[in-house]
């Protein structure tokens, strides 16, 4: 019953007609276009700030890094042994022998000491001017996209309709966790609780929180914003906090892309690029719609 | 049956989806390797056009910040640390072992290019002129940071006192350590800032860190401080200030020895 409401209510009076009546129109073009633009340029920023972070691949919490005291939490380094140079990542005191991908990699018989290996880092050789040119430029991208898609998403309702939280979405969050376990999926106009916690989260946290700590890095914006360090508890834990957030979209990415495998790469990719979206017929029992997913 | 079961159908596809999954996953990160690495060298187009993107950082940080906002200040309670050097900490040209012989008894500071006045000033002389202390975060392009307390002379004053000429638009530093070595002999390190970060209120020529001499491996006798700016930006072992209109004749054009290399020129981020 609850999803014949649901699909009544996404096919409603305002939306687009299609003659096919499973077909709605989902996605509009801001939305589509800003989220390549993220796309493409969190790929960027993601491969020149591993780059970034490999010219020095530790993390420290406090104003200052740690040389005559120890404040490091997180460090990718190299270490001669006994058995030949490993490479090794240490977390919070727990050391993890990495080698081959974190501290010591490259191809066989030419490794060598970098935190971040090569296929993973923009430029692939150690180049740390090239990497902030890259950085800084898909950080405009990424910021005014950001802002464009606010105003737009403000004013064509995207976030009022399909992302603001709603008190059925906290209802139905068990019944939506147990779905995606079993990998169900409801194909429906409206995104679930775990989307719109997903999405909201990467748009209204990690995003912001991203830029916020990239500006705290910034000496010259301290002098704009002194209070901006203070509140994040200076700026090597803001440095912290900006790899942090970066394993966090990374976590983001990933889930992401195994939902739309999951849930159908082909009617999920052309929602995204074409705005149109084959949503599950109406049925009376579960198991069409199971099928059909 | 329990709720969480799966169907053996089921399952298979779920493996299968796995599998394609971390196979497109692992395709876009293998992509990063070398694939863009020929078109960001300098000088390449695609470098040239993301490098615009450092004239609206720079612009953007001009607007906001102005001439004259400070950077944060720190207490004594902050210098938890030696100053931690980097770059070059012990010159090894022959000028300045033989300064350092003589603890710096011989050394002059050099004003000259578009001035006035050009100057030619000794350790007691910077040292006689009024002075600013302050304890402020160096912060290292590579990304750490270390605070410390440092004493010198603003270099308004030096400015002032050598009648900067109104075509001068930026201070270049001459430095005595050898940075790098090219076929046409040693590279010592250089810089530039501009006029505003030259007459911010708290650029000063240091001589002294955490209340002593300033040591050799962090510049001694002279470096500079630009605290909006990061580490790249203040030269150490300097002797000679020289004030310039472009970058025609600094280095390689760029504006500094790690700008040539590829930094932006301005360090504000």
């Amino acid at each position: 019953m609850e999803s014949v409401a649901r699909s009544q209510s996404a096919t409603g009076p305002d939306a687009p007609v299609s003659s096919d009546s499973t077909l709605i129109y989902r996605q509009s073009r801001w939305t589509r276009l800003t989220h390549w633009i993220w796309a493409i340029s969190l790929f960027f920023m993601l491969l020149s700030g591993l780059q970034i972070f490999n010219a020095r691949p530790q993390l420290y919490i406090g104003k200052q890094s740690g040389f005559g005291y120890n404040n490091t939490i997180f460090e990718i380094g190299a270490e001669n042994t006994s058995a030949g140079p490993r490479g090794f990542t240490e977390i919070f005191g727990h050391r993890f022998d990495t080698t081959g991908v974190l501290g010591w990699s490259g191809p066989p018989g030419n490794e060598t000491a970098r935190g971040f290996p090569s296929w993973a880092t923009i430029p692939s050789y150690y180049d740390l001017g090239t990497a902030r040119v890259v950085h800084f430029f898909f950080a405009w991208i990424l910021t005014t996209t950001l802002i464009v898609w606010l105003v737009a998403s403000l004013v064509n309702g995207h976030i009022r309709r399909d992302l603001a939280p709603r008190l059925d979405d906290l209802k139905r969050l068990p019944r939506d966790i147990v779905d995606h376990a079993k990998l169900k999926f409801h194909h429906t106009r409206e995104y679930n609780t775990l989307q719109k916690m997903a999405y909201g989260g990467v748009l209204f946290v990690l995003l912001p929180l991203m830029i916020i700590t990239g500006l705290a890095l910034s000496p010259s914006m301290n002098s704009v914003l002194p209070f901006l360090n203070e509140v994040l508890g200076g700026r090597q834990t803001a440095r912290t906090i900006h790899f942090t957030v970066m394993l966090l979209l990374v976590g983001f990415f990933i889930i992401h892309i195994l939902m739309i495998l999951a849930a159908g790469p082909i009617n999920e990719l052309r929602s995204i690029i074409t705005g149109w979206y084959r949503t599950d017929p109406p049925a009376h029992d579960d198991k069409t719609n199971e099928r059909s997913a | 049956m329990a709720k969480f079961e799966i169907s053996p159908n089921f399952q298979i596809s779920r493996r299968k989806f796995l599998t394609a999954a971390s196979l497109g996953a692992s395709g876009i990160m293998l992509s990063g390797c070398d694939a863009f690495d020929s078109q960001l060298s300098i000088g390449s187009g695609l470098r040239s056009f993301l490098e615009n993107a450092n004239g609206l950082t720079y612009r953007a940080q001009r607007l906001l910040a102005g001439r004259d906002a400070l950077a944060p200040e720190f207490t004594e309670a902050d210098i938890r640390q030696p100053q931690r050097p980097n770059g070059v900490t012990a010159p090894d040209d022959d000028t300045y072992k033989g300064l350092l012989a003589n603890n710096f008894a011989d050394w002059r500071l050099e004003v000259s290019g578009l001035v006035e006045k050009p100057l030619s000033l000794s350790r007691e002389q910077l040292q006689n002129m009024p002075s600013r202390t302050q304890i402020t975060r160096h912060d290292c392009v590579e990304g750490w940071s270390c605070i410390a307390k440092w004493t010198g002379t603003p270099l308004s004053q030096v400015l002032d006192q050598a009648v900067v000429k109104p075509q001068a638009r930026y201070v270049m530093f001459h430095c005595l350590d050898t940075i790098d070595r090219s076929l046409s002999g040693d590279i010592k390190y250089y810089g530039t800032i501009d006029l505003i970060d030259a007459r911010h209120p708290q650029t000063i020529l240091a001589y002294g860190l955490n209340g002593k001499p300033l040591p050799v491996e962090n510049g001694a006798p002279l470096r500079v401080r630009v605290e909006r700016q990061l580490g790249y930006k203040m030269p150490k072992y300097l002797y000679k200030i020289e004030l310039v209109d472009g970058f025609a004749n600094v280095g390689g054009g760029r504006g500094g020895y790690w700008e040539d290399n590829g930094y932006d020129w301005y360090g504000g981020i």
